[in-house]
């Protein structure tokens, strides 16, 4: 199912005000499409997974909307939400490692959450282990508890549970930054043989690794400070990026080949904006080299070629 | 697991054989002289008689040999159950004076310290659901623990015992009674028991209840709860794993606490003139019965021993981690 998410408005409520962490954030992803979210950290990538599936307490839902397949998501609404919540919409945390229960067992943690969710357990206990294998762990796994369990084979269990009653969008939040690179390439590896499998519709892969992004997404929307700053398929995105920050995104990532002697990394100058109160218009304007009076007032997020969107002025 | 237990026997041998050794020297090393507090009742003035009597004491309190053959006869006697011969009741041996006290500590701690355990993790946990109960409960409980056991007791002796009239203040059962299994002698050492059981019930529950609403709070923002959650896992399920995994550091805590509770009940006993252990130490303290007051140290340390072993081999049973790596495992 495509997910919309159009002008999406998530604001922190704090003692000192409002942060607006997510303020108008856009992208849609395409039936069965891989899409991966990046940015600094602080730009609004978690808040927005977080919004698409359960808000904490200190989350307020301002504006904006997301649909799923055309219907509307009621985010705001944490009842209404829970019908869709991991039948529908599912999560693989940014703590995986910590995400079970330590002191049940693996298969029993699992059963009692699929109970309460209304699946017989016994139903899915072969498609479980079916899928468990697919990832390279046998059913004795569900037999342990997690700190049997190293931290790659915790975040395979919490991949396949995450994923077992066929989510049509899963979010992965920072789902392989706490693994070594071996594990890492097994897990998005993982991941894209459950979407190619039909076990996931669409996916949200919230990363700051732009070269996981390069190998693993069909589309990338970068962020910048609760905004969308541009939005392309993945290959269009690294070889013709519009927005200056994207530009400057990918500068700072060093190329296979290249050493310390022959280029100096640049990074980006400056810092985000704190979001208790943002500039107004657009919101990198004062780290960016290409600024001007026009920046003054908020750019539109709008196509500039085909499935190609950016917020600048800059950009043709 | 054999291992474990096999090593915690070892260290828990280690600290039966301090804690009787320290118990041994505190009286002897005490100022005050047993025999001579045998002597002064009798008020002989006579020399030769009193040189005699001294000694007859000192041999029949076992001071007539050297430090370390007091000591090792004492470990010899211990094991044959005789814990030498009290001052205050003389000619009472000690440990029959203990025995007769011990029922009455056992009745008045057990429950309260079970009883409050149970009931303040439940409460705690109870209060952490609404933030209405949390405004109130709260600051109650603090207040309660804050509290100490003789001023409450203090308290529940004035309220409810003298000005109420519902229990009587003192004693354990009533004078005109004398102790049997019969209807009359329970129900009026029931109405006894109350009050010294209160006092000690409140300031542990508040303690409980505290501990208990804070784990809660904890366990409730850790990540595998948010995780359930977010799978839309219903708030009974959270909770109910929440609550297992907020007990595991009350057992811990129940076991750290069992020494304060005896403490505690030694000042209850007194308030309430209660005939336990506690009650007993203060007239072996104000009659320089050092013979007693080793007895009654010894059967403190061997609760808090026994009590904490079966806390340990409690915990090894409800909590996997302890068991995993036991087996050498993760």
């Amino acid at each position: 199912m495509t997910v919309e998410v159009s002008e999406l408005r998530v604001h922190y409520r704090t003692l000192r005000g409002s942060v607006q962490a997510l303020d108008g954030a856009s992208l849609e992803v395409g039936d069965g499409e891989v899409m991966g979210v990046v940015g600094e950290s602080g730009c609004g990538k978690s808040t927005l997974g977080k919004s698409l599936i359960r808000m904490d307490g200190r989350m307020r839902h301002v504006g904006g909307s997301v649909r799923l397949g055309g219907e509307e998501l009621p985010i705001a609404d944490d009842r209404a939400m829970q019908r869709f919540r991991y039948h529908e919409v599912s999560l693989i945390p940014q703590y995986a490692m910590s995400a079970m229960n330590p002191t049940r067992r693996i298969g029993r943690m699992i059963r009692e959450l699929l109970e309460s969710r209304g699946v017989r357990y016994a139903e899915v206990r072969r498609e479980l282990e079916r899928r468990l294998e697919l990832v390279g762990l046998g059913a004795d796994v569900l037999k342990r508890f997690p700190i049997e369990l190293s931290g790659g084979m915790k975040q395979r269990v919490v991949l396949v549970l995450s994923t077992l009653r066929d989510p049509s969008l899963l979010i992965a939040d920072e789902a392989t930054s706490a693994l070594d690179v071996a594990n890492q390439r097994a897990v998005a590896e993982a991941l894209v043989q459950f979407r190619d499998r039909g076990f996931i519709g669409s996916m949200l892969f919230i990363t700051h690794d732009l070269a996981l992004v390069a190998q693993l997404a069909d589309t990338v929307t970068v962020m910048y400070a609760g905004r969308s700053a541009e939005s392309a398929p993945t290959s269009e995105l690294l070889r013709r990026p519009r927005h200056p920050y994207t530009r400057m995104l990918l500068s700072a990532v060093p190329e296979v080949g290249t050493t310390i002697d022959e280029s100096r990394q640049e990074g980006i100058p400056g810092s985000p904006p704190a979001l208790l109160d943002p500039p107004s218009g657009c919101r990198f304007k004062d780290r960016c080299p290409l600024a001007f009076e026009q920046c003054a007032t908020r750019p539109p997020f709008i196509e500039v070629a085909s499935g190609h969107r950016v917020a600048c002025w800059k950009a043709e | 697991m054999g291992r474990y237990l096999g090593r915690k026997a070892v260290l828990y041998a280690l600290t039966f054989f301090v804690a009787v050794t320290v118990n041994w020297m505190i009286p002897r090393f005490m100022p005050g002289d047993p025999v001579q507090s045998m002597l002064g009742r009798a008020s002989v003035s006579d020399p030769q008689a009193r040189a005699a009597m001294e000694d007859h004491y000192a041999r029949l309190f076992g001071l007539d040999v050297p430090l370390w053959k007091q000591y090792l006869g004492f470990w010899g006697s211990l094991f044959q159950g005789d814990l030498g011969t009290s001052v205050w009741l003389f000619p009472t041996p000690v440990t029959e004076v203990l025995l007769d006290a011990v029922p009455y500590s056992l009745v008045l701690l057990l429950p309260a310290i079970l009883l409050s355990w149970v009931a303040g993790n439940r409460f705690g946990a109870f209060a952490a659901r609404s933030r209405w109960l949390d405004n109130t409960a709260l600051p109650l409980s603090y207040l309660l623990t804050a509290t100490p056991y003789m001023w409450l007791g203090v308290l529940l002796a004035w309220g409810l015992g003298v000005v109420a009239g519902w229990f009587p203040a003192t004693g354990a059962y009533s004078f005109a009674l004398t102790p049997a299994f019969t209807w009359a002698f329970l129900s009026d050492a029931f109405a006894h028991w109350v009050l010294p059981f209160l006092s000690l019930f409140l300031v542990a529950f508040g303690g409980w209840a505290i501990g208990m609403r804070n784990l809660i709070i904890y366990e409730l923002e850790a990540d595998y709860s948010a995780y359930l959650r977010a799978l839309g896992a219903p708030r009974r399920l959270v909770r109910r794993y929440a609550f297992r995994n907020a007990m595991l550091p009350q057992i811990t805590g129940l076991a750290l606490q069992l020494g304060t509770i005896v403490a505690g009940s030694l000042l209850t006993e007194v308030v309430f003139a209660y005939p336990g252990l506690g009650s007993l130490i203060l007239e072996a303290l104000n009659n320089r019965d050092f013979f007693l007051l080793q007895g009654a140290f010894l059967f403190i340390v061997i609760g808090v021993l026994i009590a904490n072993l079966v806390v340990d081999v409690l915990y090894v049973v409800v909590d996997p981690r302890t068991r995993i790596q036991m087996q050498g495992g993760a």
